[in-house]
């Protein structure tokens, strides 16, 4: 039995699953603690299920608790910045162009000192250990406890990240440390924006999940907990602590996993429409297409493993426009559909007037849209399917049909059984509202690796196999049961101008925690 | 010319679109010129009329892999190194620096090394454009010799290469930078105010900085791709421009051969009309034919722009399914002479037709 939480900003969700089965779920308000909600929420499936607390394995947690922190700069540390790379890399210090509130927030408190690789693993410098200890006594000296450590091409060799940070471990009693290699990719400036995100969020970590954990002991649930991580996978509790960002985009990557779930398909597009947009994301072998773009956190940049979502102005509350092509959005009424649409008296036609004149839903006033011709109502939905069928087109990697997930209580809007063009199969699954707790209740354990290897040195054939085999260990080393491990992506990136047919390689495996026989 | 802080956003993706695929991705030299602005104060942009005839005048770039710049950039003392090695070498004091290629990253690096010397920029280059090697500018076309050239690293190692050719200079600047750790700093193609005068590609500091803001008026106003033509159209080498196709890629193929990115990419129309256009890369886009026929060629300039927002779109960021508005733009005469194009017109990338220009197709 598993029990599979959403905390986010308005709501936190709860389900009981058993192997495959939903046996109870819960939607009920977050709460200011956290912990009072998560408990109201379990003591709600625990009761109406008869489960006890005894008879649950784990609990995974999803949660937004960390972004929205981050973004409203709440409760965020101070932090050193270390970078290892003198005598490069000091023409960019580090912090540049974060948002001046955001760096004030922090401190603004950086060293650069030798260290660092080049991008085939010789030591741009050797670590200058007695710098790291002045660094050390001088971070202590300013009351600091959380740090900061990026190497150049740490992704290539951590050595120097780590030799520094067991270093700093002495001198700077109680600190915590992040190191740059714990985000695996390349580009020195977004990694290490990375680290110094997740160093300021540390001391919030520490709070949420002893929070959980009191959650779970006042509720006598002794079970490991985890929580999901950007890429839908779980990491350990004691993990968060560390690497709190690492549950950045949790939010979306639940709810496209608990969707596909919902839905019984492992690769599909899901589309959640909204009020005001569709959100579309791509499922492959059931984890969401990761975005290739640096993308802005808060006003940082960074290189997080984000999902590629597609966000389109249709919603059930955009507005139509009975013009000759019938424009539909981007204006929407928003929250306000209930006063504002004409189904409902108001004064605007927007698509869900449509979407009821079609009979494709019922609620409301029909009368009020007698006024609709039958010719505008078919001309309208046909703009709303046009419109989906071109951001479904967008997403697309491959020529060829694709399976559409469509969840949200916009998906009114279109006639599942009308064929969409591009598309296969349409799912509308139910009990959609609980898909981010349902997502996070299916998520599994995972291990990656991003390398810069020489294809000369070492033959192609030998090197993919090197990187299945770490991307492996490290999702057994996370937890997963070592036969159902698979690798879930394996890509190969030819470096131009390198020398002796550099390429980098990114190798991500995936498998089940140990737990789950039910 | 006076350029502020946030101008360099602008120039960023104007460099980015005058890159044509290639170049390296501005934002780290954006970050470098910034940072340098900040410490130093922001550089004079000056006309190469204002160049006294005697004057003396460098290139300064950065050279390397494009992924290796993203961990490990240019650490300021060696582009102050890279200058006074080619100093020492010539006997003078560097009177104004200039780009090499405004394509991609090294439109920026100049700004940093211009700020940190305290010299003028001036507000031209030797492409117009970016291309994949040293050789391939006007200077080199019209006689300029490439060196002395000096190559430096953040170990402040530095080499000064003599050579009889500049596709020699290139060759060895190439293999240098790899034991070097593949991220130097080059200031070659030492000239005088006259030389620079008569060789280079006037104006394209200013033609990056407007690009990125017709870019920027467009999405304010609607049109971004239609505002970047207009503007285009506007300027003396540019003018002659248009969206050449309307598509999205339906098929990618690229490899790392002798460190180059080659590839081609395929995209088929948006409006159901079946029809399809394949553009060939290195590095930089080379080579666009529709149905087979010839549509745009270098040095002519091959850009792809997101068709809603015109943002330029590198080739190692073109996916399946992207859709791009294919834009064919004319090189500056200068480079579209015979000379120039037996340096990188069609010939020198292998490429089996003659140099046609756009406004001829």
């Amino acid at each position: 039995m598993r029990l599979g939480i959403d905390v986010g900003g308005t709501n936190t969700d709860a389900v009981l699953m058993a192997g495959r089965e939903v046996i109870a779920s819960t939607k009920q308000s977050t709460t200011e603690d956290i912990a009072t909600g998560i408990v109201n929420a379990i003591h709600e499936v625990l009761l109406t299920s008869g489960v006890l607390p005894g008879q649950i394995e784990a609990v995974m947690i999803g949660t937004t608790q960390f972004t929205n922190a981050f973004v409203e700069r709440r409760g965020l540390n101070s932090v050193a910045a270390i970078r290892l790379s003198l005598p490069g890399c000091q023409a960019i210090p580090p912090m540049s162009e974060w948002p001046e509130d955001l760096a004030a927030a922090i401190g603004e408190q950086w060293y650069l000192t030798p260290g660092g690789y080049e991008y085939d693993g010789r030591e741009i410098a050797p670590l200058d250990e007695l710098d790291i200890v002045r660094v050390g006594q001088d971070i202590h000296k300013k009351g600091i406890k959380s740090i900061a450590i990026s190497s150049v091409f740490a992704p290539v060799n951590d050595a120097m990240e780590r030799r520094a940070a067991d270093i700093l471990r002495q001198h700077v009693p109680g600190c915590d440390i992040t190191l740059s290699s714990s985000f695996g990719r390349l580009g020195l400036l977004e990694r290490e924006n990375a680290a110094i995100m997740n160093a300021s969020l540390t001391g919030h970590a520490e709070k949420v999940v002893s929070s959980f954990e009191k959650a779970l002991q006042e509720l006598e649930i002794h079970a490991p907990f985890y929580l999901t991580q950007n890429d839908g996978t779980l990491m350990q509790a004691e993990v968060v602590r560390e690497l709190p960002i690492m549950t950045f985009s949790s939010g979306p990557t639940n709810s496209m996993r608990g969707a596909a779930w919902l839905a019984g398909v492992s690769d599909a597009l899901v589309v959640d429409i909204g009020g005001t947009t569709s959100d579309l994301g791509f499922l492959s072998n059931g984890f969401p297409r990761e975005s290739s773009l640096n993308v802005d956190i808060g006003g940082v940049r960074t290189n997080f493993r984000m999902p590629d979502v597609l966000a389109i102005g249709l919603g059930g509350g955009s507005e139509v426009k009975m013009t000759a092509q019938c424009q539909i959005g981007p204006q929407s009424v928003g929250f306000r559909l209930k006063e504002k649409a004409l189904v409902f008296g108001g004064d605007t036609l927007t698509t869900t007037d449509l979407a009821i004149a079609g009979g494709l839903a019922d609620f409301g006033n029909q009368e009020n849209l007698s006024a609709l011709s039958r010719a505008d109502v078919e001309r309208g939905l046909s703009a709303i399917r046009e419109k989906l069928e071109d951001a479904i087109d967008r997403m697309k990697t491959r020529p060829g049909d694709v399976d559409v997930i469509l969840v949200g209580g916009g998906s009114i809007l279109v006639d599942e059984n009308l064929k969409l063009k591009g598309v296969g199969r349409v799912y509308k699954p139910e009990h959609f509202s609980v898909a981010n707790a349902i997502g996070a209740a299916i998520a599994q354990v995972g291990g990656e690796i991003d390398k810069v290897f020489s294809y000369e040195e070492t033959p192609r054939d030998q090197v993919l196999a090197q990187a299945k085999r770490e991307a492996t260990e490290l999702a057994i080393q996370s937890g997963a049961v070592k036969a159902s491990v698979k690798l879930l992506e394996l890509e190969e990136l030819p470096l131009a101008y390198l020398p002796n047919g550099a390429v980098r390689v990114r190798a991500k495996a995936i498998g089940d925690m140990a737990f789950s026989a039910n | 010319m006076k350029l502020t802080v946030e101008d360099l956003v602008n120039i960023g993706r104007g460099a980015a679109f005058l890159g044509t695929g290639g170049g390296g991705d501005p934002y780290i030299g954006r970050m470098l010129a910034t940072s340098a602005i900040q410490e130093f104060g922001m550089p004079e942009i000056i006309e190469p009329d204002q160049l006294d005839d005697d004057a003396t005048v460098l290139t300064i770039a950065m050279l390397g892999a494009p992924t290796v710049l993203t961990e490990k950039a240019a650490c300021g003392d060696d582009v102050d190194l890279a200058i006074k090695r080619m100093e020492e070498k010539l006997g003078r004091k560097a009177d104004a620096l200039i780009p090499i290629e405004i394509g991609g990253v090294n439109s920026m690096l100049p700004i940093m090394a211009a700020a940190r010397l305290g010299i003028p920029l001036v507000d031209a280059d030797g492409m117009g454009r970016a291309f994949p090697e040293i050789q391939m500018v006007t200077f080199n076309v019209y006689g300029v010799s490439c060196t002395p050239l000096a190559v430096t690293d953040d170990h402040l190692n530095a080499l000064v290469i003599e050579t009889g050719s500049a596709k020699r200079a290139e060759d060895l600047v190439r293999v240098s930078s790899i034991e070097l750790g593949c991220s130097v700093i080059m200031s070659s193609y030492p000239m005088n105010g006259k030389q620079v005068k008569d060789y280079a590609v006037h104006g394209t500091m200013t033609l990056a900085l407007e690009i990125g803001r017709a870019i920027n008026r467009g999405r304010k106003e609607g049109d971004p791709v239609e505002a970047l033509v207009d503007y285009l159209q506007t300027t003396p080498y540019y003018n002659q421009c248009k969206v050449i196709f309307d598509g999205k890629v339906t098929d990618l193929r690229r490899e790392t051969t002798k460190g180059f990115s080659i590839g081609h990419c395929h995209l088929t129309a948006l409006d159901g009309s079946g029809r399809t256009m394949e553009v060939a890369f290195q590095n930089e886009h080379l080579v666009a034919r529709e149905n087979g026929e010839l549509r745009a060629i270098v040095p002519d300039l091959i850009c792809m722009v997101d068709r809603e927002t015109a943002e330029p779109i590198p080739v190692e960021a073109l996916k399946y399914g992207q859709r791009i508005k294919v834009m064919g733009v004319s090189a500056a005469p200068i480079m579209r002479t015979p000379q120039s194009l037996e340096v990188f017109g069609p010939k020198a990338f292998g490429l089996g037709e003659e140099f046609v220009p756009i406004e001829d197709l």
